[in-house]
């Protein structure tokens, strides 16, 4: 392959950081993860809970030191690797792999000399990115035909609202659920309508929109659901174990005994997977975010595109806004999606613009989220906080290209006036 | 970069005025609100902005009052008068708590002062062709570090009070110059790059207000030591504590008369403002467009950075986690409301006082929840953004086209 053999200066410069990167992130490993924790201890990790079918698993027990000491040779020879060959096309996955090294290093080290239930937090950190991913999946619709959709935060907060309101009236979880998408849809439609048709500033609308959600359901929740309590009354749906699937070891508690809220956003990613890049729809959408006035020379319709996806993104983030209250708690609280959806709008970005992209990145600050749950418990010194700016960083370091460029659709936040 | 020319939205502020006035009141109106726009709409959009927000308002009351729908059935002429009244006293309340008196006025004021400062936060990055959506972040960091000049050091008010105003210019600086040089240095967008900042912002908030260095002695809770009196901004009326206001609506004035000056009277203004008019033109007019991103970011840091030094060393006195309230938001709002002119913000930045002065007095006199004026502030943003619904709604002219500040974040 040319492209691999004739590489730009640039990304040689890239390659050699990355590789130094790898041999500095061994020695941490090494000083901290492997030697810090000599003495420590095993550490036991419960790999399933006692409702699990499987439930007399024993417990993985991982040597915190000599583990460590093991990341640490693995990471600097990838390192070694890295800097004087490189992996090509494996690059990327191999970050991902010393990602997942460094992450169980870390735990093995903070969890030394105790138990940790291991499948109980993975699945804590599934949860925890549901509504993050369907946020992602939500922003990247719009912004593959060059919406951007910046109100993900708001959609996701009205879409908890209406779930929790409807859900309580009619006693049934399930028209909360059709009201999440409804209300979504409905703020997806003032989204296209202005931006498309009125051609308003398309950030300027996302953040009015996020002010006035802000706005109306906490005024919302004062005025009627606080003097009226069987308004919010916290109906949810509980989890349900798919039968087989649920039952495998391990995998199963994790994916596949959870909430229907999983199942469709993990559907959901591989659907849009697949019409965004293997169909003739995708084909047009991406066409319409990239060059619109190419794309309306070969007649296509680039207002019914971005129309119709800005409103599906709606839809998406009502009904990933329901999994706040009808999805977990059940109740509706004043602003509980604290920043998920800006959460979502960094995974998207990770994620580079794709599904699957954002699936990863979602369970990826999911993981971020629910460790910052768990750290008290581990007692580690290591304040929760910075767990949970963990995204943010990650998406700066991204957006300024340091490691891997992501690349927005082209004519991504235009307006397209049809000559 | 540069927009194709279909758009017809003719950027209005650096439009050259075709005839200089010596009279600084119609020169300042035709800086505000661009050339080629006459008197009459040019502020008929903003108030009829301003007023089909509130009507939308009064509907969301009058659908909110549960007691009231529910005697629409049974006796309509009551329900009538119960909703009207309803509506009426909210509103009354609204407009009392806002200038009915010397505390109202006071209020207005001190609400008014650190919005201001924010929304010039924003204006100034519009100015130059940023959206500094980062001004709640900005806000924090200012105010941390004003926070901890003020109860750190022990010395004159005379020194202490400019030391730690400094203090929080400096922090919201630097936190907004971030995003600058990387949109200069990577071209990685501002308006990503804030947002995020902003969560960082808050996160480390959280974490530093638990620090033994700047918790207070003796508390659980995430809130700092208490900031020195003499570092404390000066009240007008130190003996009536009804009358909280205080320098800071002095100084979000000179602000902004500052940021005026800075815009219109010296030549980095222009470059900034040539660098927002267009970036490829500037930059072979030989200015440095990396240079001016950094320092547009780091003025408009500045001033947010203020705002949050204002909350603290003004009401506040001590910070916690969310001492920001929301005005970094508030304040995109305002800078749109009063068109990115320093002197708009001014008047806008009056508005929103008012209406969180009056807001506040609002909850307390009835049942209507201050969360309204959230509503009726985003309202008046759409209508100043989409002018085309003013104009579908009233039937009237109203000149331009939709304002267009950012390009997306495709390079």
């Amino acid at each position: 392959m040319i492209a691999e053999i004739v590489r730009s200066p640039r990304e040689i410069r890239r390659a050699r950081y990355l590789g130094i990167t790898y041999l500095l992130l061994a020695a941490f490993v090494l000083w901290v993860f492997g030697i810090g924790s000599i003495g420590e201890g095993t550490a036991e990790f419960g790999m399933a809970r006692p409702i699990d079918t499987f439930n007399w698993i024993p417990n993985l027990p991982v040597p915190a030191a000599a583990f460590g000491i093991g990341v640490a040779v693995a990471l600097a020879a990838l390192g070694g690797v890295q800097l004087f060959r490189g992996f090509g096309r494996w690059q990327n996955r191999v970050l991902a792999l010393s990602f997942v090294l460094f992450v169980f290093a870390f735990l093995a080290w903070a969890a030394a000399g105790k138990s940790f239930n291991l499948v109980g937090m993975l699945r804590t950190a599934v949860e925890r990115s549901t509504p993050i991913t369907f946020g992602a999946l939500a922003g990247m619709l719009g912004e593959r035909v060059a919406v951007i959709n910046i109100a993900i935060e708001g959609q996701l907060l009205a879409g908890a609202f209406a779930g929790a309101l409807v859900a309580s009236i009619t006693g049934n979880a399930w028209p909360g659920v059709a009201a999440a998408i409804g209300i979504g849809l409905l703020l997806g439609w003032v989204l296209a309508v202005l931006a498309i048709r009125y051609r308003v500033d398309q950030i300027i609308i996302g953040v009015v929109i996020n002010i006035f959600v802000l706005g109306l359901t906490s005024f919302l929740t004062i005025r009627i659901l606080a003097v009226n309590p069987h308004l919010n009354r916290g109906i949810k749906l509980s989890s349900w174990r798919i039968p087989g699937l649920g039952d495998i070891p391990v995998i199963g508690p994790i994916f596949f005994d959870q909430t229907i809220f999983v199942y469709a956003s993990l559907i959901l990613v591989a659907l849009l997977a697949y019409t965004l890049f293997r169909t003739r729809w995708g084909l047009q959408a991406r066409a319409v975010g990239e060059h619109p006035r190419a794309a309306d020379t070969v007649g296509i319709n680039v207002y019914r595109y971005r129309y119709f996806n800005v409103l599906l993104g709606g839809a998406v983030a009502g009904f990933g806004g329901a999994y706040f209250t009808i999805g977990t708690v059940g109740r509706f609280d004043e602003n509980m999606t604290t920043g998920r959806g800006f959460i979502a709008l960094a995974a998207m970005i990770f994620g580079r613009w794709h599904p699957v992209g954002a699936l990863s990145a979602a369970l990826i600050f999911g993981f971020a989220d629910a460790l910052a749950g768990k750290l008290g418990i581990l007692q580690t010194g290591i304040p929760s906080e910075f767990l949970l700016m963990a995204p943010y960083i990650a998406t700066l370091v991204v957006v300024t290209g340091i490691v891997g460029k992501a690349r927005p659709p082209a004519a991504d936040g235009q307006v397209y006036v049809k000559e | 970069m540069s927009e194709p020319e279909d758009q017809g939205t003719p950027e209005p502020a650096a439009a050259p005025a075709p005839r200089p006035s010596k009279r600084l009141g119609s020169r300042l109106f035709r800086e505000i609100t661009g050339v080629g726009v006459d008197w009459r709409s040019a502020l008929l959009v903003p108030l009829l902005a301003i007023l089909t927000a509130l009507i939308v308002g009064a509907i969301i009351i009058a659908l909110t009052d549960i007691d009231a729908l529910r005697n629409w059935g049974r006796d309509p002429g009551a329900a009538w008068r119960e909703t009207a009244g309803t509506i009426g006293n909210a509103y009354l309340a609204l407009f009392k708590g806002a200038f009915w008196g010397m505390k109202p006025w006071s209020e207005t004021l001190v609400a008014a002062g650190p919005v201001i400062l924010a929304g010039l936060a924003v204006a100034i990055g519009f100015r130059a062709g940023l959206f500094n959506i980062g001004a709640e972040g900005q806000m924090l960091m200012g105010g941390l570090i004003a926070t901890i000049v003020g109860f750190y050091f022990n010395l004159p008010w005379p020194i202490h009070l400019p030391l730690a105003l400094l203090g929080g210019l400096i922090g919201g600086a630097l936190w907004g110059g971030i995003p600058g040089l990387l949109r200069a240095k990577t071209g990685a967008h501002e308006v990503i790059s804030t947002i995020m900042l902003n969560w960082i912002a808050i996160r480390f908030m959280d974490w530093v207000l638990r620090t033994d260095f700047i918790k207070a002695v003796g508390r659980q809770d995430p809130i700092s030591k208490d900031v020195l009196s003499s570092a404390r901004l000066p009240q007008f009326f130190p003996n009536d504590p009804f009358l909280r206001l205080h320098a800071g609506i002095v100084m979000a004035l000179l602000a902004a008369a500052f940021i005026y000056w800075l815009l219109y009277r010296t030549t980095v203004g222009y470059q900034f403002r040539a660098v927002g008019y267009n970036p490829d033109g500037a930059h072979y007019a030989g200015m440095s467009v990396t240079w001016m991103y950094v320092l547009v970011m780091a003025v408009a840091g500045a001033m947010a950075g203020l705002a949050g030094a204002n909350q603290i060393l003004g009401p506040l006195g001590r910070a916690t986690p969310g001492f920001s309230a929301g005005i970094g938001f508030d304040a995109i709002a305002l800078a749109l409301l009063g068109r990115s002119h320093p002197a708009g913000v001014v008047l806008a930045g009056l508005l929103f006082g008012a209406l969180e002065a009056g807001g506040r007095q609002m909850q307390v006199a009835t049942d209507v929840s201050i969360d309204l004026i959230l509503v009726v502030q985003a309202l008046i943003v759409v209508f100043i953004a989409a002018p085309a619904l003013i104009r579908a709604i009233y039937r009237v002219r109203t000149g331009d086209e939709a304002e267009r500040i950012t390009k997306g974040w495709a390079a």
